[in-house]
C-alpha cells in the first residue's frame, strides 16, 4: 500500500495530533492543527511559544568558488550583503521579471549556501548557471538530508537558550552553527510569524534527538506544537505573502494577469540601493524598466476591514458577525469609493478576522493610486450568500511588528 | 503638583471603569486626573506578584463581556491588550465522574452523549439559543437606558425604540429572555436536561457573586447576564488577559497616560466638593484640594451617594431606593501558588483539562446545599469553586513548571452568624483545600501558597461595599432602569457636574467597560463634546 511521505520529524509529531487531521505539503504528511482549538495554538506564537515542522520545504544547497556569482545573478536582493553567518528573504524571478518564488538563503560557511523553496527550484539553478556561464558551482537538492524547526514566539530564547549560549547573540537573519543535544544544527533567527524566533536546521537522522530536547526545555514554557493553518493566520498579521495564494510562481501562470513583479508585491525594498549594485540578476531589466515607467499594475499592501462597518453588515442581516479562527485563502474583491457603484479595483488574497488584532485584515493587490496608507475602499463580504460591501482603509504592513522581534535577547536564565 | 493646574475632570477610583471613562475624557481633550485610593490600579482587576514568580489574580480573573466598542474606540490594541482563549470546561463530578468540554462542538456532543443523548442535543440547541439571546440584547446593553421617571419627548422615544426592537426579536429569543428575566437557571435547565452533572454545569453561571441558588428565581436573570459578553465573537464564551486580569488595567492606564491624562496612586479621595449645589473639586483624605467642574466617581452607590457626597443634599427618594439597594457580597476567593498541577485520578496527568474553568459544584444539589449554609449566616461546608490555572495559557504568571489557581468561592456571606471573618477567612480557605483535596487527591501537597479574599476583604481593599462583586446585585430590580436607582440610571446625579460611572451604574458588574462608556458618553453630551 502506499504511504504519504513524512518528515523526519514524523514519529514524534503523530501522536500529538489530537485531531487526526492530516494533509499534504509537497507530498509529505503535516498536520493543519494539533488540537481542537486553533486559537490556542496561533496564541502560542504570541504569549508562549510554538514549535513547527517546516521539513517539507525544498532546501538547494550551492558550494563551489561560483556559488557566489550564481546567485548573484539569479536572486533580486544582493547576496554580496550577506556575509557567512547571516541569511536573507529575497525572491527570484523570470527574465520579464516576473517572480518565480520566494525563499531564505543562509550563507552559511565562506562560499556554501543554503535556500528554501516552496516549489523544486534545482534545474532552474543549474540551467542558470549554464546560461551564465559558470560551471564551478554544484546546486544539489538536500531536502531530506535536512529538518528543519521553527521555534516562534516571546518565550523562544527562554527554550532555546537552556539548550545553546549561541543563539542569544543573535539578531534577526543571523545565524549560528552549533550543536542542540549534541547533534550539529544551524539556527538563525528567523520565522514566518513575524514574532520573535528562530529556525533550526538539523540533521535528519538526529531530527528526533534535536525534537526531544526542544520539547524539554519547553515545558514549563507552555511550547506548544503548531499546525499550518495557525501559523497562516499569524503571517496575515506579520505582512508575509504566500506563495499559491498571494502570488504564483510565473512558470506556473497561463497569463501575464496571474503573475507578480516583486513591485507589484510590495518588495520594492528588496531593491532599495540598488544604484551601485551591477549585478544583472534575471529580471533586472525589466523590473527597472516597470520602476521607471511607474507601470506596475498594482502593489500590494494591508487591508484594514472597518470593524463596526463588519459588524454591521451581518447585524442588519440578522446574524452572528464571523470572526473566530476565521482566515480565509478564497479571492474577495476590492472596489473603489466614491465614484459609479461596484468599481471593482483589486483583491483581497489573504484573508483573516485577527483575534490579536480585533478585527479582520487582508493582504490585498490594489492599483497604485489607491495603495497608499489611509486610502479608503470596499471590499466585497458574503453575508447569506450576498455580496455586501465593507469600508476598508489602507495600512502600512506588517500588522503586527511587536519590539520583541527584532530586540536583542538576553542570555536566558540558567 | 496639579495644584496650579486647571483640571477639566476628576475620575475618582482606577477601577477599570473609572480608567475607561478617564480614558474617553483625556481623549476628548479634557485635561483629566484619575484618583486611586490604593498603590496600583485596577480596582478589582489587578494582577498581584504575592510570591516571587507567581502572579495572582487576586479578583477578577477572566474576560467576556467586555465592549467591543471599548477596545476599538480607545485603540486598546495598541496598548498591549490581548485576550486568550479559555479552552475547556472541566466540571468534576463524584467517583472519577466528569464533563469535559474543549473546543471541538463534536467532541462535547460525545462527552456529554456519555451521560445522554439527548442532553447532548439539548446542550447544541441551547447553544444556538443563548448565542442569539445573547447578540439580541447587545442594543440594550451598549445604550444608555432610558429613564422610566422623565415624560421628556426624548425618554418617550428612547422606551418606544426599545420597545419596537423588543417586539421584532424573534419569538423564541424573546421568550427566552423572558423566561430567564423570571424564572430561575433550576427550572429552565430541568426543561432541557436529564443529568444532574449537565444541569450543574450550566447552573453555575447563574449563581456567581450572587446570594442565590439554582433554584432562586433570580438566577436565570445572574445565568443571562454571564452570557452576553463574547471571545472573539463567539457568544457567551470567556477567556484570559495576557498577565491576568491586572495586564488588561495596565493596558488601560497606558492608554489613558498616552492620551495625557494623569494617574495619581495613594490618593484616597475624602468627599466631593460641591459649593453651590454644583460640582467643583475633590477633597483628598490629607487635605489636598482639586478643583475641576466634572467629577465622576467610579466607586459603588453607596460611596457615590452616601460617602463622597452628604446623602442629606440629595432627594429622598434616591436615599431610599439607595437604602433598598441590596449588595449582600457572598463570594470570597482563595488563590494558590502550586507546584504542579493537580491531577484528576480518572483522566490522569493531562494539562489541558486546566485550561479554562473548572467548575467544582457536581449537582444541582450540591449547590443547594452550599447555598443552605450561606442563608444560615455562614460560609458552605462543601462550597461551588469556578477554578481556572492562568499558567496553563499564560506561561509568564508562574515560574517554568509551576502554577497559579485562582478560586472563586461561593458561598460566603458578608455578615455572618458567629465569629468573624478575620477567623473565619482561614478555615475558608482550609475549606477550599480540603474540597479540592476530594477532587484532586495529593492536592494539598502541592500549594506553595495561599491568598485569602474575604467579602470583608474585598471590601476593605477595594471598596465594594458588603464586598459584592459587581456593585450591587445582578437583580432585575437593580439592573437597566433601575441602577442604582430609577431616574438615576443615566450617570448624572442630583448634583451638576458630579457622575457616576461604576459597575453600580448600566450595565453593571462585571469586567465590561460599559459603564465607564456609557458615562462618557453622558458627560461630553453634557459638554457638547463630540462622542467617539
Ligand atoms: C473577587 C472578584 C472576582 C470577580 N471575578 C470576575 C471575573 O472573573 N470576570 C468579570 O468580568 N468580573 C469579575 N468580577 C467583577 C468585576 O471585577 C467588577 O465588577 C469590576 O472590576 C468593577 O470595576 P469598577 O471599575 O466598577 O470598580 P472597582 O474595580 O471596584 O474599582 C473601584 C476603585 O476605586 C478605588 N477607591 C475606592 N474608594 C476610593 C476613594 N475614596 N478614593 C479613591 N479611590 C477609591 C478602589 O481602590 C478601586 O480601585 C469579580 C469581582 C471580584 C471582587
Amino acid at each position: 500500500m502506499h504511504r504519504p511521505r513524512t518528515t523526519p520529524f514524523h514519529e514524534r509529531l503523530a501522536p500529538l495530533n489530537e485531531t487526526g487531521i492530516w494533509k499534504h505539503w509537497a507530498g509529505h504528511l503535516v498536520a493543519p492543527q494539533y488540537q481542537a482549538s486553533l486559537t490556542q495554538e496561533y496564541y502560542a506564537i504570541r504569549n508562549a511559544v510554538a514549535l513547527l515542522d517546516t521539513s517539507p520545504l525544498f532546501k538547494l544547497r550551492f558550494t563551489g568558488p561560483d556559488a557566489r556569482a550564481l546567485l548573484e545573478q539569479a536572486l533580486v536582493r544582493d547576496i554580496g550583503r550577506c556575509p557567512p553567518g547571516r541569511a536573507q528573504y529575497t525572491c527570484w524571478c523570470d527574465p520579464r521579471g516576473f517572480v518565480e518564488q520566494d525563499g531564505v538563503v543562509m550563507h552559511t560557511t565562506e562560499g556554501e549556501y543554503l535556500l528554501t523553496a516552496a516549489e523544486p527550484a534545482l534545474r532552474h539553478f543549474r540551467e542558470l548557471a549554464r546560461q551564465r556561464g559558470l560551471p564551478r558551482v554544484e546546486v544539489e537538492d538536500v531536502s531530506t538530508d535536512w529538518g528543519i524547526l521553527a521555534l516562534q514566539g516571546p518565550h523562544a530564547h527562554e527554550v532555546l537558550g537552556q539548550l545553546t549560549d549561541d543563539a542569544a547573540p543573535l539578531r534577526p537573519f543571523q545565524l549560528a552553527t552549533t550543536r542542540i543535544a549534541q547533534r550539529p544544527v544551524t539556527i538563525s533567527r528567523t520565522g514566518y510569524t513575524g514574532d520573535l524566533g528562530y529556525e533550526i536546521w538539523v540533521r535528519s537522522p538526529d531530527a528526533i534527538a534535536v525534537w526531544d530536547a526542544l520539547v524539554a526545555a519547553g515545558r514549563g514554557h507552555n511550547l506548544t506544537p503548531l499546525g499550518t493553518t495557525a501559523l497562516k493566520m499569524a503571517r496575515v498579521e506579520a505582512g508575509l505573502l504566500l506563495l499559491g495564494v498571494d502570488f504564483q510562481p510565473s512558470r506556473q501562470c497561463w497569463v501575464d494577469e496571474e503573475r507578480d513583479t516583486p513591485l507589484e508585491l510590495g518588495w520594492e525594498w528588496m531593491l532599495r540601493g540598488r544604484g551601485g549594485d551591477p549585478r544583472e540578476f534575471v529580471g533586472r531589466e525589466a523590473i527597472e524598466a516597470e520602476r521607471r515607467a511607474e507601470s506596475s499594475r498594482w502593489t500590494t499592501v494591508g487591508l484594514g476591514l472597518d470593524w463596526r462597518d463588519y459588524e454591521r453588515v451581518f447585524v442588519e442581516a440578522g446574524v452572528l458577525p464571523p470572526h473566530h479562527e476565521l482566515y480565509a485563502e478564497t479571492t474577495m474583491s476590492v472596489y473603489r469609493r466614491g465614484g459609479r457603484e461596484w468599481d471593482l479595483a483589486g483583491h483581497i488574497g489573504s484573508f483573516l478576522a485577527s483575534s490579536l488584532l480585533r478585527r479582520p485584515i487582508g493582504l490585498a493587490k490594489l492599483p497604485l493610486d489607491l495603495a497608499r496608507p489611509g486610502v479608503e475602499v470596499d471590499v466585497e463580504v458574503t453575508v447569506i450568500r450576498r455580496p455586501c460591501l465593507v469600508r476598508a482603509r489602507v495600512e502600512p504592513l506588517p500588522f503586527f511588528d511587536p519590539p520583541r522581534r527584532t530586540a536583542p535577547v538576553g542570555r536566558s536564565a540558567p | 503638583m496639579t495644584k496650579d493646574r486647571m483640571l477639566d475632570a476628576i475620575v475618582i477610583g482606577g477601577g477599570h471603569n473609572g480608567l475607561v471613562n478617564a480614558c474617553y475624557l483625556a481623549r476628548a481633550g479634557l485635561r483629566t486626573v484619575l484618583l486611586e485610593r490604593r498603590p496600583l490600579v485596577g480596582g478589582a482587576t489587578i494582577t498581584e506578584e504575592l510570591v516571587p514568580g507567581y502572579h495572582f489574580t487576586t479578583f477578577s480573573y477572566a474576560i467576556s463581556l467586555l465592549r467591543p466598542e471599548v477596545v476599538h474606540e480607545l485603540g486598546l490594541v495598541e496598548h498591549g491588550l490581548m485576550t486568550m482563549p479559555l479552552t475547556t470546561t472541566f466540571q468534576p463530578g463524584w467517583n472519577g465522574e466528569h464533563l469535559l468540554l474543549g473546543a471541538d462542538s463534536w467532541e462535547n456532543f460525545h462527552e456529554i452523549a456519555r451521560h445522554s443523548p439527548s442532553d447532548a442535543e439539548a446542550a447544541r440547541d441551547l447553544g444556538r439559543l443563548l448565542a442569539r439571546c445573547s447578540r439580541a440584547l447587545k442594543p440594550w446593553v451598549d445604550r444608555i437606558p432610558p429613564d422610566i421617571t422623565s415624560d421628556a419627548p426624548e425618554e418617550l422615544a428612547a422606551r418606544a425604540e426599545l420597545q419596537e426592537y423588543a417586539d421584532r426579536l424573534a419569538p423564541d429569543v424573546r421568550e427566552m429572555i423572558e423566561r430567564m428575566m423570571a424564572s430561575s437557571a433550576a427550572e429552565i435547565l430541568d426543561e432541557w436536561f436529564e443529568t444532574d452533572l449537565v444541569k450543574a454545569m450550566y447552573a453555575s453561571s447563574g449563581i456567581i457573586g450572587s446570594r442565590c441558588s439554582p433554584h432562586s428565581v433570580e438566577s436565570g436573570l445572574v445565568w443571562l447576564f454571564h452570557k452576553l459578553g463574547d471571545y472573539d465573537g463567539v457568544p457567551g464564551q470567556w477567556g484570559f488577559h495576557k498577565g491576568g486580569n491586572g495586564g488588561f488595567s495596565q493596558v488601560l492606564a497606558r492608554a489613558f497616560e498616552a492620551a495625557g491624562g494623569e494617574i495619581r496612586t495613594d490618593a484616597p479621595v475624602a468627599r466631593v466638593l460641591y459649593g453651590d449645589g454644583v460640582a467643583e473639586g475633590v477633597e483628598l483624605e490629607d487635605g489636598t484640594v482639586l478643583r475641576a467642574g466634572t467629577v465622576v466617581s467610579a466607586l459603588d452607590p453607596r460611596q457615590t451617594f452616601t460617602r463622597l457626597v452628604d446623602p442629606a443634599d440629595l432627594p429622598t427618594d434616591l436615599v431610599t431606593h439607595l437604602r433598598e439597594y441590596r449588595f449582600q457580597g457572598t463570594a470570597a476567593k482563595v488563590n494558590f501558588a502550586l507546584s504542579e498541577l493537580p491531577v484528576f485520578p480518572t483522566l490522569g496527568r493531562r494539562e489541558d483539562i486546566f485550561r479554562g474553568f473548572t467548575n467544582i459544584g457536581p449537582s444541582i444539589g450540591y449547590l443547594e446545599e452550599a447555598f443552605a449554609d450561606c442563608r444560615a449566616g455562614r460560609f458552605s461546608r462543601r462550597p461551588f469553586l469556578d477554578c481556572c490555572v492562568q499558567s496553563t495559557v499564560d506561561p509568564d504568571m508562574a515560574p517554568p513548571g509551576s502554577h497559579v489557581m485562582s478560586c472563586f468561592v461561593m458561598y460566603a456571606p458578608y455578615h455572618l452568624a458567629e465569629g468573624s471573618w478575620s477567623e473565619e477567612g482561614p478555615r475558608l480557605a482550609d475549606t477550599v483545600e480540603e474540597t479540592l483535596e476530594e477532587f484532586f487527591p495529593g492536592f494539598r501537597d502541592l500549594v506553595i501558597h495561599r491568598e485569602v479574599v474575604t467579602p470583608l476583604d474585598i471590601e476593605r481593599t477595594i471598596g465594594l461595599s458588603e464586598g459584592n462583586i459587581f456593585a450591587g446585585e445582578l437583580f432585575a430590580s437593580q439592573l437597566f432602569l433601575h441602577r442604582p436607582a430609577p431616574g438615576w440610571n443615566q450617570y448624572a446625579t442630583p448634583i451638576p457636574g458630579y457622575y457616576q460611572c461604576g459597575s453600580g451604574t448600566h450595565p453593571g458588574g462585571c469586567v465590561t467597560g460599559g459603564p465607564g462608556r456609557l458615562a462618557a458618553r453622558r458627560i461630553l453630551a453634557d459638554r457638547a463634546l463630540p462622542l467617539p
